[in-house]
């Protein structure tokens, strides 16, 4: 492979923040990247993830901390100066620009003949599966091809880092898939090091070999893919891979790494995820798959059916309970609406958080 | 098998009015009526009239107004002496407008300043001119500042020359460049030049390599727009400038064939001679702008 990124070892943010005014959008960042590692920056609109890309690109300056490059700091460089490739959500293609003057444009700005150009956008193209179309101009092309052509141009400049700006959430659900499997094929092929940013959990855990979350300019959670989906740190972050049911009660006991929470009236215990003390306000948070109707009894809610969906295999249902309290659950059959049934949730797949923050 | 219909052949095949509406045309379409009228009122009647009333001459045959035009240098002259006001002016506007309208570009109070320098298109042409005869003038502000300050022993001659109708239209000018040039600049995607930026270019390989080429077809326009104002120069060339010298602009010369020598039929062949070197440049300009990029300044598809 003729496109060989930099060598480095790894980037650190040291206690990173960022102001926008009185708003402060990125509150001490730390993290450290190895080389060849897929991080993905995790978190709902508004939590500062694009803004993390953004300082790390240079686009945006920081306001407090520092970012560094092994031992070279590089928050004070201009983004031409780092040289990170990146990937914009809009793609950001030259418009004037055919798709070989597009790949071939950061190597021109820095001056590398033109024989070697042609050579590396060649190699690019073929890369991102694009021979034949270096000469169509980028409003030829379709979503999934701009996109291809916006990571060939990130990478041919073989810069340490790649950053990618939600590259895939302008593209239909179908094209989002194939392209999911291509941008880590590519990662992998190249041995980049890699920055993605997304709000979408099922992207950032296929693709990522670790995931930062984010939450108000805030890193909750870093960890493997695994590590979040089976043990979230926090409600928020429970909330994001997937726990559906988030149900408010009070702690009534704990033993060890088990919480008994009581929520109207039933006693719920489930696998301590935040300490949380004794008459204190609790949440259990239960994925849909994992609340099943079953027996009255241990571990189980009292709940009125409202919906219940054939799924193919199953039924997915809606249920409140007498407060009102929606939870969604699963079920091996039809419900009727208005049925009473009991939703039983095994002790280990029910997390229990403190109230948040 | 088949039952005799007497089919009428209306309703044959889609109605007139569905016809119509195929290709366009409705009861809406009645709404162009006020502006063709308008138009052809205003615009192609004085025309057409102006046109054929210039082959009318006084004397001679059809074609002896233009031929004493282009046989008298006094007349003739004054084509060199519009385009050597208006092209600098334009061009010079044009420079000046690009970096101030990517500064614009950033600032959070553009409507404070874009209506500052709008004024000079308000207060019309002859009070910026009046008000340069002072300030520029051998005893206005500008020549006695300089005096004060020892840079010069002699005022400058600012004024009735070229310098004076020069100054004029690029402070009117200005104005109405800059507010084109800042729509076009700021119709461009900043992720382009962010893009650019990561990629290693810097600022000028930035403008040069992505701004350029994105807004050459916009800048076409507006050199065809404040061209053509500033080459229909006339209160200003008097005011401020040299009407019987280097600033005779043609505008003039039709003037006084109208009003001096009230030959208004050597003042339209002036007028229909000004309209075509204006239509040349501006079809010239419009024919290099084909050889740029044309489609949206924006990276992805809309």
């Amino acid at each position: 492979m003729a496109i060989a990124l930099s060598q480095f070892h790894e980037v650190r943010l040291n206690g990173v923040s960022r102001d926008f005014g009185a708003l402060n959008a990125l509150r001490d960042i730390n993290l450290t990247i190895q080389r060849g590692e897929f991080i993905a920056l995790l978190g709902p609109s508004g939590c500062g993830k694009s803004t993390t890309l953004n300082c790390i690109a240079g686009l945006l300056p920081v306001t407090g901390g520092s970012i560094w490059l092994d031992k070279n700091r590089v928050d004070t460089l201009k983004p031409e100066e780092r040289g990170f490739g990146m990937v914009f959500q809009n793609y950001a293609l030259f418009p004037h620009l055919n798709v070989r003057q597009n790949i071939g444009f950061g190597l021109k700005m820095r001056g590398v003949a033109r024989a070697e150009i042609e050579r590396k956008v060649d190699e690019a193209l073929s890369l991102v599966r694009l021979q034949g179309q270096g000469h169509k101009l980028p409003g030829q092309l379709s979503g999934g091809q701009q996109q291809r052509v916006a990571i060939a141009r990130a990478i041919v400049i073989e810069p340490p880092l790649v950053l990618m700006d939600e590259p895939l959430s302008n593209l239909d659900a179908k094209l989002r898939l194939e392209m999911r499997a291509e941008i880590r094929r590519i990662h992998n092929e190249l041995g980049a090091t890699t920055i993605y940013v997304t709000h979408d959990q099922d992207e950032a855990l296929s693709l990522a070999d670790r995931i930062v979350v984010l939450r108000d300019g805030v890193v909750r959670q870093v960890g493997t893919p695994k590590e979040l989906y089976e043990a979230p740190a926090h409600l928020d972050v429970a909330d994001f891979m997937g726990f559906r049911n988030k149900l408010k009660g009070t702690a009534v006991s704990s033993d060890r790494n088990r919480t008994v929470v009581e929520i109207e009236g039933a006693r719920i215990s489930g696998v301590t995820g935040e300490s949380v003390p004794i008459g204190a306000p609790a949440y259990v948070a239960i994925r849909s798959d994992d609340l099943v109707v079953g027996e009255p009894g241990g571990n189980a809610l009292s709940v009125t059916v409202d919906t219940a969906e054939y799924r193919g295999r199953e039924f997915v249902g809606t249920a409140h309970m007498a407060s009102g309290l929606e939870l969604v659950f699963r079920s091996p059959h039809a419900l009727e609406t208005g049925a009473r049934v009991h939703l039983h949730v095994d002790e280990g797949r029910a997390l229990v958080f403190a109230e948040p923050v | 098998m088949h039952a005799h219909v007497p089919a009428p052949a209306a309703t044959a095949g889609p109605s007139l009015r569905q016809k119509l509406a195929l290709r366009g045309f409705d009861a809406v379409t009645f709404l162009v009526v006020p502006a063709a009228v308008f138009s052809l009122c205003l615009f192609v009647y004085p025309f057409a009239f102006g046109l054929i009333l210039s082959f009318e001459p006084k004397n001679g045959g059809w074609l002896a107004n233009y031929q004493r035009f282009f046989s008298d240098a006094y007349l003739y002259d004054t084509i060199i002496n519009t385009l050597a006001l208006a092209i600098p002016v334009t061009v010079l506007n044009l420079v000046l407008a690009v970096p101030v309208a990517f500064r614009v570009r950033l600032m959070r109070r553009q409507r404070l300043l874009t209506t500052i320098l709008v004024l000079p298109i308000t207060l019309g042409t002859v009070l910026v001119a009046e008000g340069l005869l002072n300030y520029l003038g051998p005893q206005g502000w500008f020549n006695r500042t300089l005096m004060t300050l020892g840079l010069i022993s002699h005022p400058l001659r600012l004024v009735h020359n070229y310098w004076g109708v020069f100054a004029s239209l690029l402070i009117t000018g200005f104005p109405f460049t800059f507010l084109l040039t800042l729509s076009y600049v700021t119709g461009i995607d900043p992720a382009l030049e962010q893009a650019g930026a990561t990629l290693g270019a810097n600022a000028w390989q930035r403008f040069r390599h992505i701004y350029l080429p994105l807004l050459m077809p916009g800048f076409a326009i507006t050199f065809c727009l404040s061209f053509v104002q500033a080459f229909s120069v006339f209160p200003s060339a008097v005011l401020l400038g040299e009407p019987a010298g280097t600033t005779r602009v043609i505008s003039i010369a039709a003037y006084q064939a109208a009003f001096e020598e009230y030959d208004y039929s050597m003042a339209s062949a002036v007028a229909m001679i000004m309209g075509f070197v204006q239509l040349a440049i501006v079809v010239a300009v419009l024919a290099a702008r084909g050889l740029f990029y044309r489609g949206p300044a924006t990276g992805a598809k809309g």
